[in-house]
């Protein structure tokens, strides 16, 4: 069994290089919104956030080293999630009133 | 006599966890992992549906939005942030000595993790409780005190603060539930590298509540920074 066994062993340095990145990025985040950048608080602030999501999805959660068809669901999931809030401020943003 | 010892090897063949619809312990891995992220899908969008409506409200009222943030303390969040980032690293952790097989460490890192969840919700408490003190409730008949210019928006992102928070926090309370159940499993022995499926999806769960933390503490905790500072 052990011969063809799909499961890889994430090593726990790569674990704790992650932690890390993640509460560098807390901080970075917090510092940031104290200074006044206008629209590019939330650009950064955005920015921030999904690499921090995109660091536990790919490594905490193994998707890097998952099957395609795990791929596809979590891009799958991001694609849709793009719909729901694209098409939805695309209404409310371009509308007059 | 023979046929006993012959069913006796089959049975030795086959892992007693392995379901008999499936061929391996491999393929029902991965069909209980897609199971979980197609769980996930939906989870996203149901979170998504609610951060849609921030969006929709805040550029409605930019400023009103702003000056409610910046009515929330950020260090309890900003604890709150580094705890579950935390017990996402012992969870990771935990997922890790069950793959290497070893009982006592899975257990263990469960614990922790479910002592930082709820070391979590206290702090969500403690916030809630600040939160009536200043009166920023909306609703219940409770009296919402904040400046006349932004009152009724002022409202409105305090309700969808409300209703964001208290589904990350009853998400973390069936976590609970479900890390309970994997400590008693594990305990119990069922866990094992062969057999390790429901602590990598249990962990998915909780990696899963723990990114909607990270895009929820700065869209309503820090877009209201500088209005301070003004």
């Amino acid at each position: 069994m052990s011969e063809h066994t799909e499961h890889h062993i994430v090593p726990k340095s790569l674990y704790y290089l992650i932690f890390l990145a993640l509460m560098v990025g807390t901080a970075l985040t917090w510092w940031v919104a104290t200074i006044d950048l206008g629209m590019m608080n939330n650009v950064i602030m955005l920015a921030i956030a999904v690499t921090k999501a995109t660091l536990v999805v790919l490594f905490f959660m193994h998707v890097k080293y998952s099957s395609r068809l795990i791929w596809l669901a979590v891009g799958g999931s991001v694609f849709f999630l793009l719909i729901l809030i694209v098409l939805t401020l695309n209404d409310y943003l371009a509308r007059g009133w | 006599m023979s046929n006993v010892a012959a069913v006796g090897q089959a049975e030795h063949h086959h892992n007693p966890n392995l379901a008999h619809h499936f061929e391996s312990m491999e393929a029902q891995k991965e069909a209980s992992l897609l199971g979980m992220w197609l769980f996930l899908v939906t989870e996203i969008l149901f979170f998504g549906g609610a951060l849609t409506a921030y969006m929709v409200y805040r550029q409605w009222y930019p400023d009103a939005f702003a000056h409610a943030s910046a009515e929330i303390a950020i260090l309890p969040g900003a604890i709150n942030t580094a705890v579950l980032i935390f017990s996402s690293l012992t969870m990771a952790l935990a997922v890790h000595a069950a793959q290497t097989g070893e009982r006592g460490k899975v257990m263990f890192f469960i614990v922790i993790t479910m002592i930082l969840g709820a070391a979590f919700l206290g702090i969500k408490g403690y916030e809630y409780h600040e939160k009536y003190l200043e009166g920023h409730i909306p609703g219940f008949g409770l009296e919402f005190r904040f400046d006349e210019e932004y009152i009724r928006p002022a409202q409105i992102f305090f309700s969808i603060y409300f209703v964001l928070t208290g589904l990350h926090a009853l998400h973390m309370i069936i976590g609970l539930g479900i890390m309970t159940w994997m400590l008693i499993w594990t305990k119990k022995g069922v866990i094992s590298p062969d057999y390790y499926a429901p602590i990598e999806i249990a962990g998915l769960y909780w990696h899963f509540v723990d990114i909607v933390w990270i895009f929820l503490f700065p869209l309503l905790y820090l877009i209201g920074r500088h209005v301070h500072h003004v």
